[in-house]
């Protein structure tokens, strides 16, 4: 099976000697006009990849900052369809990985085929879809053979050694490593467990492991980035793009270590 | 009373059911359905759940006979299989109590629960209570503002009970912010899911433990007739009382099973909670089911008059009861359940719940198209004392009643 552009991507990266740094935004809040805009923004800065949020209307693995922007983008009228219709316009300009960040039920009212083929369309490389676990992942792997489209798998803290080794043997483009036990959102501290978690995480994991969930400033892109082979950077970001303080996400990247 | 039943490991009812949860719950599923499998097989579990359904909850409850509503509706005899007499006022005591022994098996000392009516929220404060267990409710805004009685009957029960704002208040953001503190705090904290709903082995483990309200109608009715009923009507919500009382009868397939979904304002108004009728597949709080939705998979707010129904989705295995034809599931407006309300309480001197008076109503109509020699069975899931004030409202001073 030929490895795919997210994970040369990220691998490369891991290669330079770097870290990685993957953008979260709410795709469609500040209205679909703003997403240009904000992808073409974050290219610029460097980022590794771009996961897209889509937005729902009962999205349980998100804390309030994303919650918040997600109703905003509701309001604005964005959804999965017109969110990769909208991607599709300016696909040429980017050249930055996307990942789709969606729960499982609007894939599956878009259809799960019609929704590979958007995203065939927009150019997308990766899915997040943080309500399939392993178990139930067939129905979307089944799809994404043969394409260039990689399914982030998830692990927890809570996930066994046994688990964890399950999920990394079937793992591509990155692990999504979530570092807290609970939803997105800005934390003050991490378990002390984390930094065994991860290095445990690394060996069992032949793809790159990229640490998330309540990283929000450069401190934690530096203490977390440093146990891992990157971070993913959500409610600080996206909460940043709402008040219009773009330099915030600058220095966030500017910080990150070398 | 209870026993343990055979079923299917893969937690799919035909194509519905399943496990669409975060990463970080998977290991508690997994670890639930260990632990139940393990006490189904220990008799002890049984006996002491047991003892607690007879001494503490007042089980087994009567299936009694309905004399004057049945003459008054001139068809089929009416039994009332009473779950309101419960402890709590309702069948929602039976799976609460289960499943806090299960929390207890597995050495988990706080509970989290989500409530709609505020029914399952009371059984959950009333075992944290009886049990020692630390318990956290959810529920929604509007709920609490519209179920005033039992949010303090919940505090009473040294409870905390947390007002959900986001989306219209009700029971699915209730269930969703009960998910999100469960995955913050899964490792001291079991969830008690309060109907048939959720991701496996919730369904089934719910399924189970209501499936006594089946059993003991079964039992009650050869006695008392030499013969299973003809037909038997439950509401449905999520789906789990009517779950405890089909379970037993499915392979019977002389008994004719009716579940009543709440049609709200109406079928065509938009505005119902019916999710069978609306028949859009999809995936919410962890099972593929049918799920109130527009066509971007957005999911819609349920809208009906009884908070207990008032959920945009239907239990997994309800589903697959419905597309292999065993149950028919029909719909019932609030104006509809709030006639079966007064019925019921002028004929029989009992106030049901909103929830029950949907059974009601749609049972009362069939009771009228059987024969005299018929037997209908309708599951009293609920009492209807939280309701007072909501159907002192909706019937208004110059309707009261007449």
């Amino acid at each position: 099976m030929a490895i795919k552009t997210l994970q040369k991507v990220m691998e490369a990266k891991v290669a330079e000697g770097e870290k990685a740094f993957v953008a979260y935004i709410m795709a469609g809040d500040g209205g679909l006009d703003s997403l240009r805009e904000q992808i073409l923004f974050l290219q610029d800065s460097g980022v590794t990849a771009i996961e897209l949020g889509i937005p729902f209307t009962d999205p349980v693995a998100d804390g309030p900052v994303i919650q918040e922007a997600g109703l905003r983008a509701l309001e604005a009228g964005a959804n999965l369809r017109n969110i990769l219709k909208t991607i599709s316009t300016f696909k040429e300009e980017i050249h930055t990985p996307l990942v789709v960040m969606t729960y499982l039920n609007p894939i599956i009212a878009y259809g799960i085929q019609n929704f590979i083929k958007a995203c065939k369309q927009s150019g997308i490389s990766g899915l997040i879809i943080p309500d399939l676990p392993l178990e139930e992942s067939t129905i979307i792997t089944s799809e994404l053979q043969g394409t260039d489209i990689a399914l982030v798998q998830l692990v927890s803290l809570t996930s066994p050694q046994q688990r964890i080794e399950k999920i990394a043997k079937t793992a591509e483009g990155f692990i999504y490593a979530v570092t807290v036990n609970g939803t997105t959102g800005v934390r003050q501290e991490f378990t002390e467990q984390l930094e065994q978690h991860l290095a445990n995480l690394k060996i069992a994991s032949k793809v790159p492991v990229l640490a998330g969930f309540g990283i929000s400033n450069a401190q934690q892109v530096k203490e977390i980035g440093a146990m891992a082979d990157g971070v993913i950077v959500g409610s600080a970001i996206v909460q940043a793009f709402h008040d219009g303080n773009n330099k915030q996400i600058t220095e966030l990247l500017r910080k990150q270590p070398v | 009373m209870v026993k343990a039943i055979e079923q299917e490991q893969t937690g799919r009812y035909g194509k519905f059911g399943g496990q669409y949860v975060p990463e970080t719950l998977m290991t508690a599923l997994i670890e639930l359905e260990d632990a139940y499998k393990e006490a189904q097989q220990d008799p002890a579990f049984y006996e002491e759940l047991n003892y607690y359904l007879k001494d503490y909850v007042g089980r087994e409850n009567p299936l009694y006979f309905a004399g004057r509503l049945t003459k008054k509706l001139g068809g089929a005899k009416i039994y009332l299989k009473r779950e309101d007499l419960n402890h709590t006022g309702a069948h929602k005591i039976n799976n609460a109590l289960g499943q806090a022994l299960l929390a207890m098996r597995m050495g988990k000392k706080k509970i989290v629960a989500e409530t709609g009516a505020g029914q399952h929220g009371v059984a959950t404060a009333t075992v944290c209570a009886l049990f020692d267990l630390e318990c956290i409710i959810f529920m929604g805004k509007e709920d609490v503002r519209r179920q005033a009685l039992n949010v303090f009957r919940m505090e009473l029960l040294g409870a905390k009970v947390v007002s959900v704002d986001q989306g219209a208040g009700t029971l699915k953001d209730a269930v969703n912010e009960a998910l999100r503190y469960w995955v913050a705090n899964v490792e001291d904290t079991h969830y008690i899911l309060g109907s048939a709903l959720g991701p496996h082995p919730f369904p089934q483990i719910v399924s189970d433990f209501q499936r006594i309200i089946g059993l003991e109608t079964r039992k009650q009715i050869v006695e008392k007739e030499g013969r299973l009923p003809d037909a038997i009507v439950a509401c449905i919500g999520g789906g789990s009382n009517a779950i405890g009382m089909f379970h037993p009868f499915v392979e019977d397939e002389d008994v004719k099973l009716y579940g009543v979904e709440a049609a709200g304002s109406g079928l065509d108004t938009g505005l119902h909670a019916a999710a069978i009728a609306d028949q859009k597949e999809g995936v919410l709080h962890g099972a593929y089911m049918y799920v109130l939705q527009d066509d971007n998979g957005f999911i819609q707010e349920a809208h009906s008059i009884s908070a207990g129904l008032d959920y945009p989705a239907v239990g997994p295995e309800h589903c697959h009861l419905h597309d292999i034809g065993r149950v028919k599931y029909e719909a019932v407006t609030d104006q509809e359940a709030l006639e079966g309300l007064q019925l019921l309480s002028r004929t029989e001197g009992i106030i049901p719940a909103l929830e029950s008076s949907h059974a009601i109503f749609y049972a009362a109509n069939l009771a009228k198209e059987m024969n005299k020699d018929d037997i209908l069975v309708i599951c009293l899931s609920g009492r209807g004392d939280k309701d007072v004030q909501t159907v002192r409202d909706a019937l208004g001073g110059n309707n009261n009643g007449n």
